[in-house]
């Protein structure tokens, strides 16, 4: 399944707070795991490191982004050096479309996890951190 | 040059095995409140990992714990992972916990409100390296790369709200992100758009292709006219109406016109860019 992310845009009231709220609430309902990040902007705006992360995400199993004008993302993307291939991404306008439209976008044949879990451990070496499935062999009792 | 270097941190909410699910709101307002202060947050879910690994030295790891917030080592040795239950905590107290973080680990960030990341962002499959921006842009915020594309190298120099150099760009590729209106917010570029765009740099040609010193000179006019009212406060209205007028016509900012140097500075450094623009065109030829 692709990486989502999710932009808050928070440095700007440009997106109506309504449909990014409702975005964010229905991805967090949706049982999917996803980034966040408080403005893409303000990240391009002094390169920061985890756009490169991104970028690496995308080419690794694809990238999905809630955020604004495609072409907008792209620039800030491709102006802090880290250009996003066509063919490893989407992006999901919230500055245009409703919400559940930018939701279906989001979660488009991604096979949610259900939330609730009986396990009772949080992987202690911090294997939660590392991309991909968790392995059995790192949930270990605390 | 960027000043704005202050990483947001990453917060990691954790809703997988071993911790109970917030609540649907509860979730959304945590995740709100922490976006709204400028943090990364990354909602980890059973089943599957963080897609984002970076090279963060400090972790915090938030969740509602059924025993309690677990010690927990990164594998890796290469951070140091906190994790805090946030069970009984409404979204000002997590916001509370996650500051505390913050501040102990000396971690300075960017505030929304307190900046904004306003910058020209260029559309490269539009640009054809005219340099019009380089030679119109009187604040230096425009440079050229070594294999000689034009290039944004000083996004802090940009004049908050101003678009200026994006009304003079024949192609319409130069993007602001958070201005209010398309295409220059980056909406999809139409041929009437482009229209407009070539109209109005045709306009900044007749007016002396300086469009910086000609709106100097009107603001100069009317301070002197102004300044012969016989009643300050009728003159003082009058100034604002031609600012407002101004800044009314969507082009530069009130305040920026307000901050524009002396006509003798404008034209030395208007000079200055377009010297810099025709070399670097100079250099496309050869």
């Amino acid at each position: 399944m692709p990486t989502l992310l999710y932009c808050r845009c928070a440095y700007a009231q440009v997106i109506n707070p309504g449909v990014k709220d409702d975005v964010l609430r229905q991805l967090g309902e949706s049982g999917s795991s996803f980034e966040s990040v408080s403005d893409l902007c303000e990240m391009a705006a002094h390169r920061d490191p985890r756009l490169t992360a991104l970028s690496e995400c995308a080419a690794r199993g694809g990238l999905r982004i809630a955020a604004c004008h495609p072409r907008a993302v792209k620039g800030l993307f491709r102006q802090a050096g880290v250009p996003l291939a066509d063919e490893h991404v989407e992006i999901h306008n919230m500055r245009e479309f409703s919400s559940d439209a930018v939701v279906v976008g989001m979660l488009r044949a991604a096979s949610a996890s259900p939330v609730a879990s009986d396990d009772t451990s949080l992987p202690p070496d911090g294997s939660f951190l590392s991309a991909g499935p968790a392995t059995p062999e790192t949930q270990g009792p605390v | 040059m960027i000043t704005h270097t202050h990483r947001p941190l990453r917060v990691v909410l954790y809703e997988g095995d071993g911790s109970i699910p917030l609540p649907p709101e509860a979730r959304a307002l945590v995740m709100a409140s922490l976006l709204d202060k400028g943090y990364a947050v990354t909602r980890v879910t059973p089943g599957r990992g963080a897609s984002l690994v970076d090279d963060d030295h400090t972790l915090l790891v938030l969740g509602l714990f059924a025993d309690g917030a677990p010690q927990v080592e990164d594998a890796e040795a290469r951070r140091t992972v906190e994790a805090r239950d946030i069970a009984g905590l409404d979204a000002v107290g997590v916001l509370g916990v996650v500051e505390e973080f913050r501040v102990r680990q000396g971690r300075t960030m960017n505030q929304p409100g307190a900046w904004k990341p306003w910058f020209p962002v260029i559309d490269y499959d539009r640009c054809t390296n005219c340099m019009q921006c380089l030679s119109f842009c009187l604040f230096d915020v425009y440079g050229v790369s070594d294999d000689k594309k034009i290039q944004v190298q000083n996004n802090d120099n940009c004049k908050t709200n101003c678009p200026a150099c994006s009304r003079v760009c024949p192609e319409v590729a130069i993007m602001f992100p958070k201005y209010a209106h398309g295409p220059i917010n980056g909406e999809p570029v139409q041929a009437d758009d482009v229209q407009r765009e070539k109209m109005k740099v045709d306009i900044s040609a007749l007016l002396g292709g300086d469009i910086y010193a000609r709106l100097k000179d009107r603001s100069l006019a009317a301070k002197s006219r102004f300044s012969k009212e016989r009643s300050p406060d009728k003159a003082l209205e009058e100034r604002k109406k031609c600012l407002i007028k101004l800044a009314g016509d969507g082009f530069i900012p009130a305040d920026v016109l307000a901050s524009l140097p002396s006509p003798e500075e404008i034209q030395r450094k208007a000079a200055e860019a377009a010297a810099r623009g025709a070399a670097a065109l100079a250099a496309q030829q050869n």
